[in-house]
């Protein structure tokens, strides 16, 4: 298999990227160890896209963000990606040195950021009635949002895939080699030339760099753990609430989510183990004290899940993009951590117009810009409905009671570009199975329908790719 | 818009016994919603034995126990829709619904009998750390795949929590083949009933693990191993005491929630306590014609009484279309619950309009033995019953007389508390 | 003399019972608050039953399982056995509540009947 390009890694990074070169008239695949999208640092984080005020001036961090942010509200529109500038605010309480403020709403205003503020608590306190009795002021950013990582991902790499690139999913990179001028890259599965490699692989982007560049790349797994709470406790904030970095450390934020949950977290650990994605009682039971520095009364009775999420974290704290200095051809998406999610539309945009410059690429002129997503029959009206379950039964049947998802969706979410065929990948594109229960009721019959739908027998259907089947079997036979 | 007399959301045994008591007390216009695509709600995959000695004075098991009650919706030709998930519920009593062959639908009641159930408690809501392999289910989950679907979701298994859906699952786990290795329960008392200790635990040599809880999972894909630790008196796990299990399941029973978030959207309020609504001596919740029973009110140890409260409910639903008094409006006396006793189902007695023998039930927050529990009226002790064990996993009941509550003047509280002996 | 603890299993109550035994005859039971927990704990310390409860495959029916039950106790001990003799029988849909499945499982003289009604698919 030969290609003009070929992505490592599929995640936010790497699907913008993706969709950004298949403007042009290239041959574009992208490689990814897991059997979905999204499965890597892009499908746990805080969802947040970052106003930009955060990264030191200068850095491409800053400037990533602050174009990402601007680009966002297009690109959302185009993919049909729910997004919401709620705004964000960080706190200072009344032991801390407001004077930090200062410091991120100047670094805010040379970075570019636009209509930062800093309120007083009487003023705070009528937009935002929880926060903490302590809280006596805050750097207001009102062009901060909330976003849903997994909808975004899956839109760039959906509307690429649309737009004619390739997707190698349960395809590890096992080695690459450079020959004249192409590289050759060994996987689990058949080899794959490439002209030009992007290596956007998350937290093994140090491990996929060293195997063809001698550029010396550290990045470090640094784990962040979250909880998610009911949507009853959605309407706790309505902005995300950032703490101001204390010695406690840089604090965890409260915020609700695109879809209206209440989201707390994160920790912050370095671990050794690049596929620590486990929770500890330590850092989950770390968040409720933490979190009440800025935000008071949190529900935590309201708990419906608690994750990880390992950032890439890059030695030198920056993000790099661009080609390698060592090794021709091949480019780097690496140490994108946060603000990664914030910053992907603008890093897609960016590298790929390096790339095809200097590989030569010229803009095709039948790229689709827009895509669809996922019908939500919960934002119809009742006769819309009926008309849509009269054409489709399957919209007439609810199968995650909590996320009221209906068998029309599921089957959409199986049937569409780089469609789903495990549970998590039909989470991540519908939501069943997100809700209070966590998929108790519904994990029996989604099975079911990916089954059917796919032809795969029960035995077959995982959480997450080989490995991760739900059933051992068929009773009184195994 | 349709229009019946009582719309009854959900068809397991609460709305089957009150579909059924509605009819015989005379009303005809009934419907029930179930969302499932059977009647007899979760019954139907509880295929061990053990229902219905109150009831039927025999021991059934739980689809033979459901097929009685679903025979005799049948035989009265009560309506119901399956598949039909109730989208909403307003407070004037319109009941939105959607299924494959209506549509959307609504009809407009005038009662409705809450019947929906409860829900497990999951992993996220207890917190349990570790990573998130497949193979942790909810022992109901696992229950429907063993029972109902037949497959088997495991081979080493380590459960969490003795509820009896617990206990009742490493009993079916052991003899569909499997091995499970031990059951740990974070209290220092079990929550399920004691003959299912014995029957599902003892009899296959399975530890139970008490005041023990889970502090690890291990494995990406499929749980590897699982550690549990003694907890301290606060619940917190003791450093030191952990014990690792290699299995590659890890079965959840740790409590039982009512769903009560179309209550809520019908405007029901709700106790902290039970998660389930605030109900009179009618069953009749704060909003004037819905009524509720079964597990969405509180959730049951056993499903005689599931069925004795709903045939209560539907029969009070039938008063109420009758008289279309709403009951609210009348004098209404609450029941404090006091040391040791959690909740009371009834909240509130209407002493002039109350039947003349109220079941009262409730629980109790922790082991008793040798204990008196006590009811008193303003403060005139009505009973003193002297109890060997009173334990949370068991509903205790008393009854309170209308004629015993009208003697005192001035009524304006009844207490329940227990009492040392 | 010997004596047992028990706890009785004959209903939810689960009343703790004490028996004596003496020449592998019942001497005394005390604590059942019923004649049928004493009737149990009599049972049980000489020759305990139990009833089983599983499933047994069904082809051609709504569901691909049919739940079942022995008709009445079987001893303790042969549990197991009954397990493995409902290993590979299927029939056919559809089922009816009370149906026999399986005549004399294991020898026990006890039939395996049906416990839930499944319909032909």
């Amino acid at each position: 298999m030969k290609y003009d390009v070929a992505i490592i890694g599929a995640g936010v990074t790497g699907s913008a990227i993706a969709r950004e070169l298949s403007r042009y008239n290239a041959n574009v695949c992208v490689i990814e160890r897991e059997e979905d999208v999204c499965s890597g640092t892009s499908k746990a984080n805080s969802a947040i896209v970052h106003a930009g005020f955060d990264a030191v001036p200068g850095t491409v961090k800053a400037l990533m963000n602050v174009q990402g942010n601007e680009m966002m509200d297009k690109l959302c529109e185009d993919l049909d990606v729910p997004f919401n500038r709620n705004g964000a605010f960080v706190v200072c309480t009344k032991n801390q040195d407001r004077s930090a403020l200062d410091t991120l709403y100047k670094r805010g205003i040379e970075n570019g950021v636009k209509d930062l503020k800093i309120l007083e608590r009487d003023e705070l306190i009528k937009m935002e009635p929880n926060l903490a009795d302590d809280v006596t002021c805050a750097l207001y950013a009102p062009t901060s949002g909330i976003i849903c990582p997994f909808n975004l991902t899956i839109a760039l790499a959906e509307n690429a895939n649309e737009n004619g690139v390739d997707f190698f999913l349960n395809t590890e990179v096992k080695d690459i080699k450079k020959e004249n001028d192409s590289f050759i890259i060994k996987t689990n599965a058949d080899d794959i030339e490439a002209k030009a490699v992007v290596n956007a692989a998350g937290v093994y982007a140090d491990a996929i760099s060293h195997m063809v560049s001698s550029t010396k790349m550290e990045i470090i797994a640094r784990r962040g753990q979250y909880m998610l709470l009911d949507k009853t406790a959605g309407t706790h904030v309505s902005h995300t609430i950032f703490q101001l970095p204390s010695e406690m450390g840089k604090g965890v934020l409260v915020s609700p989510t695109i879809h209206g949950n209440l989201l707390v977290g994160p920790t912050a650990e370095d671990v050794p183990n690049k596929e620590g994605l486990n929770t500890t009682g330590d850092g989950l039971g770390s968040l409720a004290p933490l979190s009440a520095l800025s935000v008071k009364d949190v529900p935590y009775r309201q708990v419906i899940t608690s994750f990880a999420g390992l950032r890439a974290h890059e030695v030198n704290d920056d993000f790099i993009i661009g080609e390698d200095e060592d090794t021709k051809g091949f480019y780097q998406a690496a140490g994108i951590e946060s603000p990664g999610l914030s910053s992907a539309p603008a890093i897609g945009v960016a590298l790929a117009g390096e790339i095809a410059r200097k590989e030569g690429f010229a803009k095709k002129d039948n790229f689709k810009e827009t895509r669809k997503g996922i019908l939500n029959p919960a934002t119809l009206s009742l006769e819309e409905r009926n008309e849509l379950i009269k054409k489709n039964p399957a919209y007439g049947t609810i199968i995650c009671r909590c996320e009221m998802i209906t068998e029309g969706e599921i089957i959409d979410a199986i049937k569409r570009p780089l469609g789903a065929r495990s549970l998590d990948a039909v989470k991540r594109r519908t939501r069943a199975g997100m809700g209070r229960c966590q998929s108790g009721f519904c994990s029996p019959r989604t099975m079911e329908i990916i089954s059917r739908e796919c032809n795969i027998p029960m035995e077959e259907i995982s959480k997450h790719g080989k490995g991760s089947e739900f059933i051992v079997g068929i009773n009184k036979e195994v | 818009m349709l229009n019946y007399d009582i719309v009854i959301i959900g068809g397991g045994p609460a709305g089957l016994a009150a579909a059924i008591s509605a009819k015989d007390s005379g009303v005809d216009s009934i419907l029930i919603l179930e969302r499932d695509k059977e009647l007899g709600g979760i019954l139907n995959q509880c295929i061990h034995n053990g229902f219905g000695l109150h009831t039927f004075k025999e021991e059934l098991t739980g689809p033979e126990y459901a097929g009685r009650f679903i025979e005799q919706v049948y035989d009265r030709n009560i309506e119901y829709k399956l598949n039909t998930m109730v989208m909403d519920i307003s407070s004037d009593k319109v009941v939105t619904a959607m299924n494959r062959t209506d549509g959307m639908i609504q009809i407009q009641a005038k009662a409705v009998i809450l019947a929906m159930g409860c829900r497990e408690r999951s992993r996220g809501a207890l917190n349990i750390p570790g990573y998130r392999p497949a193979g942790i289910y909810s022992a109901g989950t696992a229950q429907r795949l063993v029972n109902r679907e037949g497959f088997m979701p495991g081979k080493e298994v380590v459960i969490l929590g003795s509820g009896d859906i617990g206990l009742i699952m490493a009993r079916r786990m052991t003899l569909e083949g499997a091995k499970v290795k031990v059951v740990a329960e974070l209290m220092p008392y079990s929550g399920g009933l004691k003959r299912n200790i014995v029957q599902c635990l003892e009899d296959f040599g399975i530890p139970l693990k008490l005041s023990h809880t889970v502090v690890d999972i291990e494995g990406r894909d499929r749980v590897k191993a699982v550690t549990i630790a003694k907890v301290d008196s606060n619940n917190k796990p003791i450093p030191g005491t952990e014990e690792r299990y290699e299995c590659d399941t890890l079965l959840l029973s740790c409590g039982l929630l009512p769903e009560n978030e179309l209550s809520k959207s019908a405007g029901v309020d709700l106790s902290m306590v039970t998660n389930g609504p605030v109900v009179n001596d009618s069953l009749e919740t704060n909003v004037p014609g819905i009524f509720a029973c079964g597990n969405v009110l509180h959730v049951h140890d056993l499903v005689d009484y599931v069925s004795e409260e709903a045939t209560t409910a539907g029969k009070n639903a039938s008063d109420y279309i009758r008289n279309t008094a709403s009951a609210s409006s009348d004098k209404q006396v609450k029941i404090n619950t006091e040391c040791g006793v959690r909740y009371s189902v009834p909240v509130f007695v209407r002493p002039d309009k109350m039947n003349d023998k109220l079941t009262v039930r409730f629980r109790v927050g922790n082991v008793y033995k040798n204990v008196n529990l006590c009811v008193y009226a303003n403060d005139t002790l009505l009973m003193k019953l002297p109890k060997k064990v009173m334990a949370p996993g068991e509903m205790e009941q008393v009854i309170l007389l209308k004629s015993k509550l009208n003697e005192i003047a001035d009524l304006n509280t009844i207490t329940i508390k227990i009492e040392e002996a | 003399m010997e004596t047992r603890e028990l706890n009785c299993i004959v209903c939810p109550m689960g009343c703790p019972i004490t028996v004596t035994i003496e020449n592998n005859e019942v001497t005394s039971v005390t604590g059942n608050t019923c004649p049928r927990g004493e009737e149990y704990a009599k049972q049980e310390v000489i020759s305990p039953i139990r009833t089983v409860t599983s499933t047994v495959k069904v082809s051609g029916g709504e569901w691909p399982t049919v739940s079942c039950k022995t008709k009445s106790e079987i001893p303790k001990g042969k549990i197991f056995e009954i397990m493995d003799s409902l290993k590979g029988v299927s029939v056919q849909a559809p089922v009816k509540i009370g149906d026999v499945l399986i005549a004399n499982i294991a020898d026990t003289g006890v039939d395996i009947v049906a416990t839930s009604n499944v319909e032909v698919l």
